[in-house]
């Protein structure tokens, strides 16, 4: 009964949705505030049709209800209650049902929140979400419906992939969709502007709220994805440019851009046409993350279900709602005014050099991924692997750093080098006495790591270095600097933790790429083994029965020069249900790095006594690859918080222009 | 591979509930890798040679794997390729030669890193193109751009000093 009423609900949202983009458009078309209103009025109820829709599902989950075929594909009775609720969103239609949650969920937050819009953008944004909210929940009713019956529904269920029963995966899924699914709204805006035909600076003050909220919730999904694919998968990595890795960076990097173009469109009224060119960018890259994701096109380690129908499907939405997108852009954008003159130095064209570099890289993203389908088509058949986005993405995101620091430094208009050298000075060299320190103290030697190491320190440095400047501590003193600092907006704290957290990440990266170090050995009990500075013993081995797993338990202590460091614990799980086998690996945080412990199969021992393969790894300052982009995401947020950008305040903001403008 | 052997695996434990389609199942990041390569049965008794192989590992692609390098990958053919290239290189093989011996015979698909040829060109050049031709339209857009901005004569320049010191 439930589970129809959660059908009949998504069929509701369907119907709401269509209703939102007739009566917007109608609203719009004839200018009455009537339709307009019940357009938003429609969107509010599209979400809360699909949200009913959506707990029906998780009702189902909950419940066990194996009459529900999505139910009885993906869980199990035996999974702790944290799995049967994130096995909603574990497989194809739920992880779709979640996409058309966050959709129409932001659908209804322009519709309410945006009460600072222009009634016609309003209006047309909100069409336009309506219009992708009839495409997306129209899929998912006819194409992915995951509240269907089974006639003969089975006793058991067939579980969650073991490998996704993690915590971070289980809020994995959320956030990233939610970041997905938020750059609908900057889409939606772009075509709003598009359709009435300016870009104002309101506007991007409008879009950057939207952006900043999107990529916070996509830096910290990625993040969480990352960290569980080091932590889970027994790899010892983090990171491997795999398709689907890739189709969820996409959409970051178009946002970044967006973030830092929107910023010259909203303070100089300049770079609009291309600010509205990335904001269509950012969701179709989100849109072409779900289709390869889903579709199977291109080989992954990580894909959904495979169903060459749906992936169809997919990508005719993909092609309706961006190639309309661009259409509209290209029809239109002439007419939006160039805008604000600017020097070769200044922050402004600091600010375009950011976004070519940054497109250029995430052109070499989308080439790298999508190449080995561009060559099938001429019939052959290429691998790209890794080594060539570290190469291209890395060569150019260095050059995009290294001039990360000087931009917040230049002034607006016309900047001038010799004013930011005088004050980076101090950075670069300290950045350069810790890259040459790193270079002669860190063991095998290696030029290329240390001199990422010395930009990861250049970016930190740099940035405290900019907000040192601000607090003009040289002029007024240390209590009245920090009375300066603490009056700075949240958006320049915003700023420099975003910057600093990106220094964080370059160093972290830059190490454990490449000071890795790398054991193996067969143990039997109390022998151990030794890997860099540090010995590991196998105490115990014990057999261990988890809720819906049967495990082998490894217990190794770890000392370091006779010093006792940790106890790992590691284990190898096998997952009845579905016949798999996973391992729970043993992290031990050493200065900001772990000693990683991964228990592997049984094998008879050197003295035939039984043995366990057991794998190590030092991973030197690895937490920093995750801390880094977490630290970014606050940034985010904080940013976020700046009254100045608040969700619905603009309106009010905009014609008083009597808001401090930061210190430049 | 791994991901096809726990699909097969997964099909067979699931075959008594095998009303609703197997293609339904859901092989999301049916991923257990754990760099195979690091197994110490396998192991070249040289430090050096072993680092030159593993070094071209993470090179070569596991070609029956869903995207996985012979260094991660479990699967049979994987091992069968580590040891090939264990045995050349301990025969006192190049890299390159052995990259070449590989091709050969399984075609560049299993380059995990393309080579720079006329057929790849467009994957490594179009990104720095990008980035040249749109820094070089820029640069000339800013030059027209500054060009009228010109610097203050002496006469404004001292009618600014007056009005700033008044």
């Amino acid at each position: 009964m439930i589970a129809e009423l959660g059908s009949f609900a998504l069929i509701l949202g369907l119907a709401l949705s269509i209703a939102q983009a007739g009566f917007s458009i109608a609203g719009r078309v004839r200018g009455s505030a009537a339709m307009m209103g019940a357009g938003e009025g429609a969107a509010g109820g599209a979400f809360v049709a699909v949200a009913v829709a959506f707990g029906a599902l998780m009702f189902a989950f909950v419940t066990s209800d194996f009459s529900v075929a999505n139910v009885a594909e993906n869980s199990h009775t035996a999974k702790p209650m944290i799995y049967k609720i994130a096995g909603v969103w574990g497989s194809h239609e739920g992880s779709m049902m979640l996409w058309c949650l966050a959709l129409t969920g932001f659908g209804a937050a322009v519709a309410l929140l945006g009460r600072g819009l222009p009634a016609k953008l309003k209006a047309s944004a909100v069409a336009c979400q309506g219009v992708l909210g009839v495409l997306f929940v129209g899929y998912t009713v006819f194409a992915s419906n995951p509240l269907l019956r089974l006639a003969y529904p089975p006793v058991e269920g067939r579980s969650l992939n073991p490998l996704l029963q993690d915590p971070f995966l289980a809020i994995h899924p959320p956030f990233l969709y939610s970041g997905y699914v938020g750059m609908s709204v900057v889409f939606s805006l772009a075509v709003a502007a598009l359709i009435e035909g300016k870009v104002e600076p309101a506007w991007a003050r409008w879009v950057r709220p939207w952006t900043l909220a999107a990529w916070s919730l996509l830096t910290i999904g990625i993040t969480l994805g990352s960290f569980w694919s080091y932590y889970v998968l027994g790899w010892g990595g983090w990171w491997a440019w795999d398709p689907v890795e890739n189709a969820s960076f996409m959409p970051w990097l178009a946002a970044t851009a967006l973030l830092h173009s929107a910023i010259v469109t909203e303070k100089r009224g300049a770079m609009a046409a291309w600010t509205v060119f990335l904001a269509l960018l950012a969701f179709t890259f989100s849109m072409l993350g779900a289709f390869l994701v889903r579709s199977g096109v291109l080989l992954s380690v990580h894909a959904f279900a495979i169903d060459p129908r749906r992936g169809t499907l997919l990508l005719e939405i993909l092609g309706l709602a961006a190639g309309s997108g661009f259409a509209l852009f290209a029809w239109r954008a002439p007419t939006l005014a160039p805008g604000g003159l600017f020097a070769a130095v200044s922050r402004e064209s600091a600010l375009v050099l950011n976004n070519l570099l940054l497109s250029a890289a995430t052109a070499a993203v989308l080439f790298g991924t999508l190449f080995p389908l561009i060559a099938q088509a001429f019939g052959r058949a290429v691998s790209v692997g890794p080594s060539y986005f570290n190469l291209v993405f890395g060569g150019l995101m260095a050059v995009a750093l290294l001039i990360l620091p000087a931009g917040p430094l230049l002034a607006w208009k016309r900047g001038e080098l010799s004013i930011a050298a005088q004050r980076l000075w101090l950075a670069a060299v300290l950045a350069l006495v810790f890259g040459v320190g790193v270079l002669f103290l860190a063991q095998p030697r290696k030029a290329a790591a240390a001199a990422g190491v010395a930009l990861g320190a250049w970016l930190i440095l740099g940035t405290l270095a900019e907000l040192v400047q601000r607090g003009q501590f040289d002029r007024l003193g240390l209590a009245h600097g920090w009375r300066r600092l603490a009056g700075l907006p949240r958006g320049t704290w915003g700023m420099t933790l975003a910057h600093v957290g990106v220094g964080v990440f370059v160093i972290g990266a830059c190490a454990e790429t490449s000071w890795r170090v790398e054991a193996a050995r067969v143990l039997s009990l109390n022998q151990s083994l030794q890997a860099g500075a540090y010995q590991l013993r196998l105490n115990s081995v014990t057999d261990v029965d988890g809720p819906n797993y049967l495990a082998e338990r490894g217990v190794l202590s770890v000392t370091r020069a006779g010093r006792a460091v940790c106890t790992a614990t590691a284990e190898r799980r096998f997952y009845p249900a579905s016949a798999t086998t996973t391992s729970k690996v043993a992290l031990c945080l050493q200065n900001l790095g772990d000693v990683y412990v991964v228990m592997g199969e049984r094998r008879s021992g050197p003295a035939g006594a039984p043995g366990w393969l057991i794998r190590v790894y030092l991973n030197p300052w690895s937490r920093l690859i995750f801390l880094g982009p977490l630290i970014m995401a606050l940034g985010g947020g904080l940013s976020l918080s700046d009254r100045r950008l608040r969700i619905g305040l603009p309106k009010r903001a905009a014609p008083s222009g009597l808001e401090p403008e930061p210190a430049t | 591979m791994i991901g096809r052997r726990l699909l097969f695996r997964a099909r067979r434990a699931a075959k008594p509930a095998s009303t609703f389609a197997c293609r339904a199942l859901v092989i999301l990041a049916a991923m257990f890798c754990i760099a195979a390569a690091s197994d110490p049965a396998e192991r070249l008794p040289d430090p050096a040679l072993e680092a030159r192989a593993r070094a071209l590992f993470v090179q070569i692609r596991c070609v029956v794997c869903q995207n996985e390098s012979i260094d991660d990958s479990e699967a049979d053919i994987a091992r069968d390729l580590r040891l090939t290239i264990r045995r050349q290189i301990a025969s006192g093989r190049g890299d390159a030669q052995v990259k070449d011996y590989l091709v050969r015979r399984y075609g560049e698909f299993i380059l995990l890193q393309p080579r720079f040829s006329i057929e790849n060109a467009a994957l490594w050049v179009t990104p720095v193109l990008i980035a040249v031709v749109g820094g070089v339209a820029f640069a000339m857009r800013t030059r027209r751009a500054s060009t009228p901005v010109a610097d203050l004569t002496e006469d404004e320049e001292a009618r600014l000093t007056r009005l700033r010191d008044a």
